[in-house]
């Protein structure tokens, strides 16, 4: 057998003599001066010992500091004093370990190289030979071979058998069926605000404002459902802009979306779901802050720029009889990041 | 002291009935480690795992995997009254109620970092000195597997306390996943149990997290070091050093103080600075809700060559009847990882068809030796920097006042400019320093010595290389491309397999074709003879004009 540099493998040998010899050892002053000795040796043992000093000090920090005190280190702010002096007795209490045995093992332990020939990595021939021809043996005996209807067989059912463990996985979650298509914004539903859950009339919008909203009653379906999925599909944003201001809707033929230049967009990306909130009140651009995609939603919230391949959807408003503001129904598309069902 | 030694050769001796421990300990106790900077980095790889299975198993003790919301009333003040999920309800009780618990966070998660950093870099040590090579190529594919799982289990990691950072992560997975094409929303319906976020992540994560993911790396680390022990440790080429021979210090007793000693030194330092810098302080987040996001949301350091993938990306996407693929997601978000991992697993196979080199290689090569791998791995380096740049394009852009579309666009141009850039500086910078080193094997070194002759030419005196520098440079291997393969042998039939072997041998040539030739033994002493000649008849003219010839000219 040859590589193809034409070197012949078998004839590549241990124990080739080196080009140049090993240089020879330079002794350390700790190997001829006692004294330089001596004095490593307590060097190593000072930084054990200060670090058996350390660990006393961690159980003095731990009973005595309070976990909740914080102290005020000028420019460096507020810390954790627990936390401060817990890492640092036991930090150090550690590190010294390390620097005491490796100071140790670098000026007091031999440090003469030695030299160790590599044994051939792989099995000699005869122990090869002697396996294969015990696999034979082995093989002849059992009648894997000769015995098809046996053979074929197992391999069958061996194929079969993991077919149940994954059916198991199949309960891990619902099948999507139509549930990315909807979220719960109804015909008549209030649009509050956020946080404090307040419906809005057109009145308290001025132009140039960004709101972020959600349908109203969402907390109780949250409670009722235990999860947040309902608010991760229907948080929207509102914007009040100048109706001179606004080039396109995504209002169809017939239909107005806007309600007196205030639009409702779905607040999660289309691109991989972040919420969006960052709007440039000037150019009615809409920046999402985790990938840059950017919308305009003076424009049918079409893309502008980044990695986004669809619009963000509108959501179509108007206001009730009390003169609060409504969806006039759901999402007309599926709201947040492309899916291979989406269409 | 004596006891110990006694009733440690006792206890010894009572194993050594039951099983062959003094066998074990001879062929091993005093196994020879060569000794080097670059072999600690794998080392604070290994040590920085130990550290976070020990600090892993102090916060399971506390952690609550559940994403049951609960109104949080700990003494956290400006979170208390707000909803939140167990989990991170109680990784706020890790910090501010048990004593050390924050302590033990901010370990474990400086320790995750550390390493992250140290198996790359540990693994670009692996690369440019060819210590992948055979027999060592299983243990890279060991390597970079466990490198991929790592990469999965720290973003695990940080995404369990359920913050808003982290949540937002997680969403961009969720929607990752949404982008596979024909099965991709159905398995982020059971990764998630239904609908994004759902109810059970946070409790499936957390196996994985804490069982299977460091299960399997533990398995793996171990096949890692026994192949070590067994192959025997690579060394760098010097005076005394063969393939055939390892040249260092004995396991016992100075590794066992070296190594056992920086295990404390890698735990030490991360103990220090997590007492020191605050990481990760999810109680500023606040709990995860999908609704919010902050402006300049990063993925920990390691993700975010993938987030700047993924933003760097054009809006593709493909509408094929009611069937949508997004191009735009898909592809930097799983087709390029899918690359990039069978890539870096395969290298050694690829760089071994391509050579056809089939013998066993324990001495590394310089990187300069080896212009075409130390040239692909430079152009990683810039490929990721630039993905990781692109990943905090929009911190970047304010800190320094930039246009983030302007920035977006570098990377939309530079991810296929600046590699193959620095690919070609880095192959002309490898052979400038190998034709360096020949240079010095011929003519020696500059001294810096100038000397003026009687006639007045000003001469530098080159002195010789010192014996461990020319066997550093000597141990090069003269390598020639593969020769291209005939067209038909010498019957006239086509060569089987033509096109592979023409591939293989182009590419052999723009391994090796540019490689500077070692000089052989009888160019040196031509050199050395010319040096003589030159010198003698300067040397004569110096005394002849009744000038000091400096004792140290040859």
């Amino acid at each position: 057998m040859s590589d193809s540099q034409g070197k012949d493998l078998a004839t590549v040998e241990h124990g080739e003599a080196p080009l140049y010899p090993l240089p020879p050892h330079r002794p350390r002053t700790t190997d001829t001066d006692p004294r330089a000795a001596r004095r490593a040796q307590r060097q190593v043992a000072t930084q054990f010992a200060l670090s058996a000093v350390l660990t006393v000090g961690f159980f003095v920090a731990y009973w005595v500091v309070p976990v909740d005190q914080t102290v005020e280190l000028g420019p460096f702010g507020v810390w954790s004093l627990s936390n401060l002096l817990l890492g640092l007795t036991l930090g150090g209490a550690i590190l010294l370990i390390g620097t005491g045995a490796i100071h140790w093992a670098k000026k007091l332990m031999s440090d003469e190289e030695i030299v160790d020939e590599r044994h051939p990595l792989g099995s000699p021939e005869e122990d090869r030979a002697a396996a294969k021809e015990m696999f034979d043996t082995g093989l002849a005996e059992s009648g894997f071979a000769e015995r098809k209807i046996v053979r074929r067989s197992l391999i069958g059912a061996l194929l079969l058998f993991p077919l149940p463990f994954i059916a198991f996985l199949r309960d891990m979650g619902p099948m999507p069926g139509t549930s990315l298509r909807n979220t719960i914004w109804k015909k008549g539903t209030r649009i509050v605000v956020d946080v404090s859950g307040q419906p809005l009339r057109p009145e308290d919008l001025q132009v140039g404002t960004l709101v972020s909203a959600s349908p109203e009653g969402l907390d109780e379906i949250q409670e009722e459902e235990g999860t947040q999925n309902a608010r991760a599909k229907a948080s929207i944003i509102l914007v009040r802009m100048s109706p001179d201001e606004i080039r396109s809707d995504q209002s169809p033929e017939g239909e107005t979306w806007a309600y007196e230049g205030i639009l409702a967009y779905s607040k999660i990306c289309t691109h991989v779901g972040c919420p969006i909130a960052l709007y440039q009140r000037r150019t009615h651009h809409l920046l999402c802050p985790c990938h840059q995609s950017t919308f305009d939603l003076a424009d049918s919230g079409n893309v502008v720029f980044g990695p986004a391949a669809r619009r963000m959807p509108q959501l179509p408003i108007t206001v009730d009889d009390e003169g609060y503001l409504v969806a006039q129904s759901d999402f007309t598309q599926p709201v947040g990041p492309s899916f291979w069902e989406r269409g | 002291m004596s006891i110990i030694v006694n009733e440690a050769g006792k206890a010894i001796s009572r194993a050594d009935q039951r099983m062959p421990i003094s066998s074990l300990l001879k062929a091993n106790m005093r196994k020879i480690f060569p000794d080097h900077w670059s072999f600690m980095l794998g080392e604070i790889a290994l040590y920085s795992f130990i550290i976070l299975m020990l600090t892993g198993v102090y916060l399971t003790v506390w952690f609550k995997p559940s994403m049951a919301e609960i109104i949080y009333a700990g003494s956290y003040e400006p979170l208390v009254g707000i909803h939140m999920s167990e989990a991170y309800a109680s990784t706020l009780d890790i910090s501010f109620e048990v004593r050390g618990g924050l302590l033990i966070r901010q370990i474990h998660h400086w320790a995750a970092l550390f390493f992250m950093a140290a198996m790359i870099v540990h693994m670009f040590r692996i690369f440019f000195t060819g210590a992948f090579r055979k027999p060592r190529e299983l243990n890279w594919v060991i390597g970079a597997s466990m490198f991929l799982i790592v990469l999965l289990e720290g973003f695990a990691g940080y995404s369990l306390p359920d913050d808003l950072l982290s949540g937002v992560g997680v969403r961009i997975v969720a929607g990752i996943v949404e982008a596979i094409p024909v099965v991709g929303t159905y398995l982020m319906f059971f990764i998630f149990g239904g609908e994004f976020p759902g109810n059970d992540f946070i409790s499936r994560l957390y196996t994985f997290h804490v069982l299977l993911m460091p299960g399997i790396l533990l398995a793996l680390i171990g096949i890692h070091l026994v192949l070590i022990f067994y192959h025997k440790h690579t060394q760098y080429p010097g005076a005394g050093r063969t393939n055939t021979n390892v040249v260092g210090y004995p396991l016992f007793p100075v590794y066992v103080a070296k190594a056992g000693g920086f295990f404390f030194v890698v735990f030490g330092v991360t103990t220090l600075i997590a007492a020191l810098v605050t990481i990760n302080p999810v109680w500023n987040y606040g709990p995860y809700v999908p609704d919010q996001v902050t402006a300049g949301s990063q993925p920990d350091w390691y993700i975010g060559f993938l987030d700047g993938m993924l933003r760097a990306m054009p809006n593709w996407e493909t509408v094929i009847g009611s069937y949508t693929i997004s191009w735009n997601i898909f592809l930097p978000g799983v087709v390029m990882p899918g690359i990039l991992t069978f890539a870096l697993i395969l290298y050694p196979f690829i760089e071994g068809w391509i050579t056809g080199d089939e013998r066993e290689h324990h001495i590394l090569d310089r990187p300069r030796n080896r212009p075409v791998r130390t040239g692909i791995g430079a152009a990683v380096i810039a490929f990721y920097g630039i993905l990781v740049i692109n990943g905090a394009n929009d911190v970047i852009a304010i800190t320094f006042n930039l246009s983030i579309n302007q920035l977006i666009w570098f990377t939309r141009i530079g991810i296929f400019v600046v590699p193959p850039l620095v690919f070609w500086a880095t192959h002309r910078f490898c052979i400038g320093l190998q034709r360096r080193d020949r240079e010095k094997l011929l003519h020696g070194y500059e001294s810096g010595e100038v000397l003026r002759l009687p006639h007045g030419e000003f001469i530098e005196i080159h002195k010789p290389i010192s014996d461990e520098e020319k066997a550093v440079i000597l141990a090069k291997e003269a390598i020639a491309p593969l020769p291209a393969p005939p067209e038909t042998d010498e019957n006239g039939v086509a060569t089987p397999g033509l096109r592979g072997k023409r591939l293989r041998a182009r590419l052999s040539r723009l391994y090796f074709g540019d490689d500077v030739a070692t000089p052989t033994p009888a160019e040196i002493a031509e050199a050395e003879h010319h040096a003589h000649e030159l010198h003698d008849h300067e040397v004569a003219e110096l005394e002849s004009a009744g000038k000091d010839v400096p004792a140290n000219l040859p």
